[in-house]
Parts: C-alpha cells; structure tokens; sequence
C-alpha cells in the first residue's frame, strides 16, 4: 500500500529529525532513494527547486515525492506524515512548557543531539558532492564538466558566506550553469 | 456564550491566515522564518511577546521537525489550544503544498530540456556550497568540547562507513548525551 508507506516514511521522517531544514537530508537519503522514490541527482535538484519555492523543506520534499509516487492522494500522505509528529510533540510540548524547559534529560539529549546533526549532515555532503563530482559513480578525470562544478561551487561557497540569499546564488548556478553548457557543448 | 464562540473562530480563521502569509513568504524554510513571524505575531497582531520568540526558537529546536511548523504549532496552542495550534500549522504547510504540487506536474515535463539539464547541472554545484554553509552554521551553533567531537566523528563515521541507520545513530547520540551530562553533574556535585 503505497499511501501507508508514503506516511509512515515520511512520519518517520519528522519525528527523528532534529533542527530542521538540511538536518533532514540525511534520513530523505536513506528512506527515499532506499525505496527508489527518487535518485540522488533528483534529490540534489529538488533541493535547489525547494529553496526557491516557499514553505519548509521537509513539507516541500514531503509534498513532491508523495506526488510523484502517489498523485494528489500521495502528497497528502507524505506531507501529513511529515507535519504529524512535530505537531504532536509540541502540543505535549506546550501543555507541560515548564517542566519540559527545566528538563535534565532533555537538556542531556539536545548536548549529544546537537553534535550528532553535525556529523550527519556532514556525511549529507560527502553524498552530496560525490552527485556533483562523480555523477556515474566512476572517476572519469578532469573534465570540463568536472571544473565548472568545482569553480561554481567555490564561488556559491564564498557568496553564501557572505550572506547573500539562497535563491539568488541558485539562480546564478542556473544561469552559469546554461552559459557553460551551450559554450562548451558539455 | 454563542457570542465567544464565534469570536473564537474568527481568530482562529485568522490565525490560519496569518500563518498562511507567513507560510507563503518564507523561502529556504526554518530560520528564515523567524523574522516574519516576529513582523506579523509579535508587531502587527500583538499576539506574542518578543521575549516568547526566543523561547519558541528554543523549543522548536529541540524538539523534532521543522522549525516552521513547531513555531506554527506552539503560538497556535497558546492563542487558542489546539484548534488554534491546528489552524496555524495548516495555514503555514498549505502554501508550499500548493506550490509544490503544481511545480511537480510541470517539472516533469521540463527536465528533459536541454536548457533546463544545464541549468541544473550549474545548480547542482550551488546547492553543495549551501549544504557546506548549513553545515559550518550548525558547527557553530554546537557546544564545543570532547563529547561534542566524539559525537560529531561518531555520527559521521557511522552513518557514511558502516552504514548504521540515521534513527539508530540520532537515538544513541541522544542517551550517550543524556549519560555524560548526567555523569558531569554528578562529578561537580561531588
């Protein structure tokens, strides 16, 4: 049943991510290229088209994938799926707020939690950027296709680090992206 | 009675409203939500303090999902319980679902396109650099110290070498912190 798995995957989803945003990309990988929901170079893309369009991450990941496996009824699930836990949570959450925020054991797990994303994100990156640099999953040398990744990818590094806004560096990437590609027949 | 009731909805239709325009106008998610709630719940509508922002990031942190929809979930519960909390929530998810569902029919068709495969050949290289931004952002953000690095190569090193599943690895992470913060208290008390 595809709608159940859809919401249970994706219930999962939500309810183990902590910080939001990139901290999810590390479980996406492995519930939905795992069940072929979607390839890696997919994910990649869809990470830029969920930086340009509004709303969270996780719903907008949630939505797409629910409807590219699903249909309308698809998205539905996924995206509940994705909502329900944190939903839950901080409604538990806001009805015993001070003895949450005192906690010990809460303040304990958030000290190995926080370190934890960290890790995982990181390895997020090297996933990442093996999508990027070795897209057949073979080491092909220098290519042309090979340096203007690298060099794009150094100046969207510098331009992020001075703050300039996600949506603006992407469609920079994109237009850098069409230029070279028609200049050098990639 | 029916007086307050139909007061009652008329915030709750607001606030589904409010958090759809605040829903509406974040891009990139999370963080970047923040200002807006704090223009629209805290300036315009009066409904929180500013002092309740930063407690409201606080929990959103760490409890899990989506920063946006935690914000969305908590000021909702507290205005109005949980009708409010789920006004709120749904007004915040519909905008992106809206927007997504659309774009995904019309992706489908466009990326086989020349252009359109170069354009994201360009951006592929863009979303890496932002990751490796999220990346040195949340390494900031971490506490430092010898737990902290033993987790962080810990996590990293189960999940790209061995593998280990991302739930087994956050659950771990987390008793390993809830043991040693208890094993240091238990040693400065002493």
């Amino acid at each position: 049943m595809i709608f159940l798995r859809l919401f249970l995957s994706f219930f999962k989803i939500g309810l183990f991510t902590f910080g939001g945003g990139y901290a999810m990309i590390p479980l996406i990988q492995e519930e939905v290229l795992a069940r072929g929901w979607l390839d890696s170079g997919t994910l990649v893309d869809f990470i830029a088209v969920s930086e340009s369009t509004p709303g969270p991450f996780a719903v907008n990941i949630a939505t797409y994938v629910g409807s590219q496996t699903g249909g309308m009824i698809g998205a539905v699930c996924a995206t509940a799926g994705v909502v329900l836990p944190s939903f839950l949570i901080i409604l538990l959450v806001a009805t015993f707020y001070e003895r949450f925020r005192k906690n010990r054991i809460v303040e304990g797990a958030m000290t190995g939690l926080k370190p934890a994303v960290v890790g995982l994100i990181g390895k997020a990156l090297v996933t990442v950027a093996l999508t990027v640099f070795v897209p057949m999953g073979v080491f092909t040398g220098f290519t042309w296709t090979f340096a203007v990744s690298a060099v794009l990818c150094v100046i969207a590094f510098v331009m992020a680090m001075k703050k300039i806004h996600p949506i603006f560096i992407i469609l920079l990437c994109a237009a850098a992206g069409i230029a070279a590609g028609y200049l050098l027949d990639l | 009675m029916t007086a307050v009731k139909s007061e009652r909805l008329k915030t709750a239709g607001e606030l589904f409203l409010t958090f759809m325009k605040i829903g509406g106008f974040t891009f990139g998610g999370g963080y970047a939500m923040i200002p807006l709630i704090q223009k629209e719940a805290v300036e315009t509508k009066h409904w929180i303090t500013e002092e309740d922002i930063l407690e409201i990031t606080a929990i959103a942190e760490s409890t899990p999902g989506p920063v946006a929809i935690n914000s969305a979930t908590f000021i909702g519960y507290r205005l109005l319980g949980v009708p409010g909390a789920a006004a709120a929530t749904l007004g915040v998810v519909l905008p992106s679902f809206v927007v997504i569902l659309l774009i995904s029919f019309v992706l489908r068709r466009f990326w086989d396109l020349r252009p359109v495969r170069y354009a994201f050949f360009g951006i592929r290289a863009g979303v890496l650099a932002l990751i490796a931004k999220a990346l040195i952002t949340m390494y900031r953000k971490c506490p430092k110290g010898a737990v902290s690095y033993i987790v962080m190569f810990g996590a990293f090193a189960a999940a790209a070498f061995l593998k280990v599943p991302v739930v087994l690895i956050i659950i771990c992470c987390a008793v390993f912190g809830i043991v040693t913060s208890a094993l240091g208290r238990r040693r400065t008390e002493t």
